[in-house]
């Protein structure tokens, strides 16, 4: 809403502007600075996303673009496809999943390098080193780590921890789960450096004056400290959030969406349909759908954004 | 190349690693390419230039491809050829490159594609091609190419590419030495065969080795089991959608596979095929069904044939051959139009077929080529290869469109996991309408 009333806004303004002075560089120059992000823009994501969306009603598949409109086909067929179905089961169990771990353990980790002991730098740089690795590279080395017969059930044996040992990625019961592990170790970090900001920037004047009231440290944490926290965890929920929904490159090297459908996701769906199968149209449609989710998620967010700025 | 296990047609992905250095030169090469065509828009044999577009990049299939080179730049000394391999992916990026060029009409003068519906399906269907029907006439191919293979590579009475090299879907590689010592020799029939993996359970870990990865592998299995149960008419039948996936003979092919399953490894999800290959070699299994790319994977581990290791045609298949073939054609406009059909001879010739295949690992298109310089499997699969029924694979997109053997990859895969025969044939028969009756 608040995105609808604020363009009016502006075009109000420049037509009273221009009826004083018409050709003022001080009114000129900003806009010719914005206008190449601007058509950029214009063209390469609005005019993109545009041309997915039409491609999507169209019945183009093969090699030949074919541009008859088919309606919403692709869409219904797409959702009747047992692979679609399975992906967004999964996509919404991985979110789940992989939000909550990185949560709790970005705020675990925050808390205990807020306390100023020896060695937080350190450890603060160890929790953050995953961020710098790429998904590719992550799900490479786990897909050895969880390998069966090599990786951490063969360190589970030694450490006569046998009852810990699975099939990992080879059954379809804990693949998905051993993929939020990988993905949750790499973005855990990212959260951590997140919360711990959140933390630093909380004045110490709040924290005493609880303790002088006599709050308990637990306290102190719940009825302070975590409130003051939730503009920083809706940003991390946002931003991680909108990965994991459009997760792609960690499925690719670990599971390649295997076994069966257990960790297949739409990004890597899309790319199969579009490029492996040629079916551009339901290519086209999946995207949709995956741009859909992810507005699902960041509109609300813009909104209560807006809102927060108008209020102040 | 970790990250390449997943692709279905991974046994030509020998490919390098520098998928970009080689699509710098690519440009480069466009653009080579373009001024060749504006300063000799004509040119006459013999002059200018001949692009060759593949994803032979690197191993015995660059050297095979380096020999050919050799002869036509022998017979042609003032022809520069443009060596426009695409590496990386097993073939997909490549596609993808030849998929931008064909639509902003820059095709290179002739390249590499698998034989049937993977050109028949897009290029051809699309307008795109010129048929060779004359150029095969004129060279005699018909004397010394079977005519199942023919088949394969024409629609609507004419021809489309040029067939190179022959692998060989259906093989089954064994331990030679565990069979020896437990008096066994390969089997023929598939009974035989579940047999055989029965008594072996109790002295091998696994005693049939699978890499699943991709799925790929287990529609390999797929489509030999149909051609073991029905026999090669029914198999073209059912891959061309004349025939039911719901036939008995599809049934008994999937209970079959659900059989196999019993007595392979556990962790064949995370396996490559050459994963499964190692299993032999190490001796935790005995058996393993893959296609011949799998034999250069067992003698670069040293391992010598029929001493270490033996091949047969997979369960039920004895007297028929699945076809995985590698062809070139002649793209509409091509710029060197010329050269490439002088190119495009010396694919088919014996000297090129010779020269190619002892590098690339598989078996020459033409049957006239002396069986001498290959290795005792390969003489052991040219003899069979003149004889036997030839049939197209589908998981390696001769037979159907890629847009079905993507999909039947997808079922594949719940198959493994659901074993339920009457489903998957039904879901099977729902791919078929969809993909098998455009």
């Amino acid at each position: 809403m608040a995105t609808a009333t604020a363009p009016p806004v502006m075009v109000e303004r420049l037509p009273r502007s221009r009826s004083l002075r018409p050709l003022s560089w001080e009114r000129v120059t900003p806009i010719l600075m914005i206008a190449p992000s601007v058509v950029l823009i214009a063209i390469f994501v609005y005019g993109f996303i545009a041309r997915t969306a039409f491609t999507s009603l169209t019945a183009w598949r093969g090699v030949v673009p074919d541009y008859t409109l088919v309606g919403l086909r692709n869409y219904i067929r797409l959702f009747q496809t047992e692979k679609f179905q399975a992906d967004i089961v999964n996509t919404v169990h991985f979110t789940v999943f992989f939000l909550a771990g990185c949560l709790i353990l970005g705020l675990g980790a925050a808390v205990l390098l807020d306390q100023k002991l020896r060695g937080t730098i350190f450890f603060q740089n160890v929790f953050m080193f995953p961020l710098a690795i790429s998904f590719i590279v992550t799900g490479t080395v786990w897909r050895w780590i969880f390998n069966p017969s090599y990786g951490l059930n063969v360190l589970f044996h030694n450490l006569h921890l046998d009852f810990l040992q699975s099939g990992w990625l080879t059954k379809p019961s804990s693949a998905l789960n051993s993929l939020t592990i990988a993905a949750v170790w790499q973005m855990s970090g990212f959260c951590m450096a997140m919360f711990l900001a959140g933390l630093r920037g909380i004045p110490e004047e709040l924290r005493e004056a609880a303790h002088v009231d006599g709050a308990t440290e637990f306290q102190t944490f719940r009825y302070v400290v975590f409130p003051l926290l939730r503009p920083i965890t809706l940003s991390a929920v946002i931003i991680l959030g909108h990965i994991s929904l459009k997760i792609f490159d960690l499925v690719f090297v670990m599971t390649f969406g295997g076994p069966g459908y257990s960790t297949d996701m739409p990004g890597l769906n899309m790319f199969i349909t579009t490029f492996r199968q040629d079916l551009f149209a339901r290519g086209a449609a999946i995207a949709t759908v995956l741009l859909l989710m992810v507005a699902l998620l960041i509109v609300p967010y813009l909104v209560w954004n807006l809102r927060g700025e108008t209020e102040r | 190349m970790g990250n390449e296990r997943w692709s279905r047609r991974e046994f030509v992905g020998r490919a390098g690693k520098t998928a970009g250095g080689v699509v710098l030169g690519l440009g480069m090469a466009d653009l080579l390419a373009a001024c060749g065509a504006s300063n000799a828009p004509a040119a006459a044999s013999g002059t200018g230039n001949l692009e060759i577009f593949s994803w032979w990049t690197a191993g015995g299939e660059a050297d095979g491809l380096k020999e050919m080179f050799g002869i036509y730049s022998k017979k042609y000394p003032n022809v520069k050829i443009i060596n426009a391999a695409v590496a990386g992916g097993a073939g997909t990026n490549a596609k993808a490159v030849l998929k931008t060029r064909m639509e902003g009409g820059k095709p290179p003068d002739s390249f590499q594609v698998h034989a049937g519906q993977e050109l028949i399906s897009t290029w051809v269907k699309a307008g795109k091609m010129e048929p060779l029907t004359s150029i095969w006439k004129s060279e005699g191919w018909d004397n010394t190419i079977p005519s199942d293979l023919k088949a394969i590579v024409s629609s609507s009475g004419d021809v489309w590419s040029v067939p190179v090299n022959v692998h060989r879907g259906n093989a089954l590689w064994y331990n030679k030495k565990i069979l020896d010592a437990n008096n066994l020799t390969a089997p023929t029939t598939m009974d035989d065969f579940l047999s055989q993996l029965g008594k072996l359970k109790s002295k091998v870990q696994a005693p049939l080795a699978l890499g699943s990865q991709g799925n790929w592998q287990v529609q390999m299995l797929l489509e030999n089991n149909i051609l073991a149960a029905g026999g090669p008419d029914f198999y073209k039948k059912v891959f061309s959608g004349q025939a039911s996936f719901t036939d008995a003979n599809v049934k008994q092919a999937l209970s079959w596979i659900k059989s196999m399953l019993n007595y392979v490894n556990a962790d064949h999800p995370t396996l490559g095929w050459d994963d499964a290959d190692k299993r032999l070699i190490a001796g935790t299994s005995v058996y393993n069904i893959m296609g011949d790319w799998a034999k250069g994977y067992f003698t670069a581990n040293n391992w010598v044939a029929n001493t270490d290791f033996g091949a047969a045609p997979s369960p039920g298949t004895t007297g028929k051959y699945v076809i995985v073939c590698d062809t070139f054609g002649l793209p509409k406009g091509a710029p060197d139009r010329d050269n490439a059909i002088a190119w495009l001879k010396v694919c088919g010739s014996e000297e090129g077929q010779a020269a190619f295949n002892p590098k690339k690992g598989s078996i020459p298109a033409r049957t006239d080529v002396p069986a001498s310089i290959f290795d005792p499997i390969a003489q052991q699969f040219i003899t069979e290869f003149k004889t036997d029924a030839l049939v197209p694979s589908s998981a390696h997109g001769s037979a159907t469109p890629d847009a079905f053997a993507s999909a039947v990859n997808d079922e594949m895969g719940q198959f493994v996991i659901n074993k339920d025969v009457d489903k998957t044939a039904g879901n099977l028969q729902k791919l078929s309408d969809e993909f098998l009756k455009a």
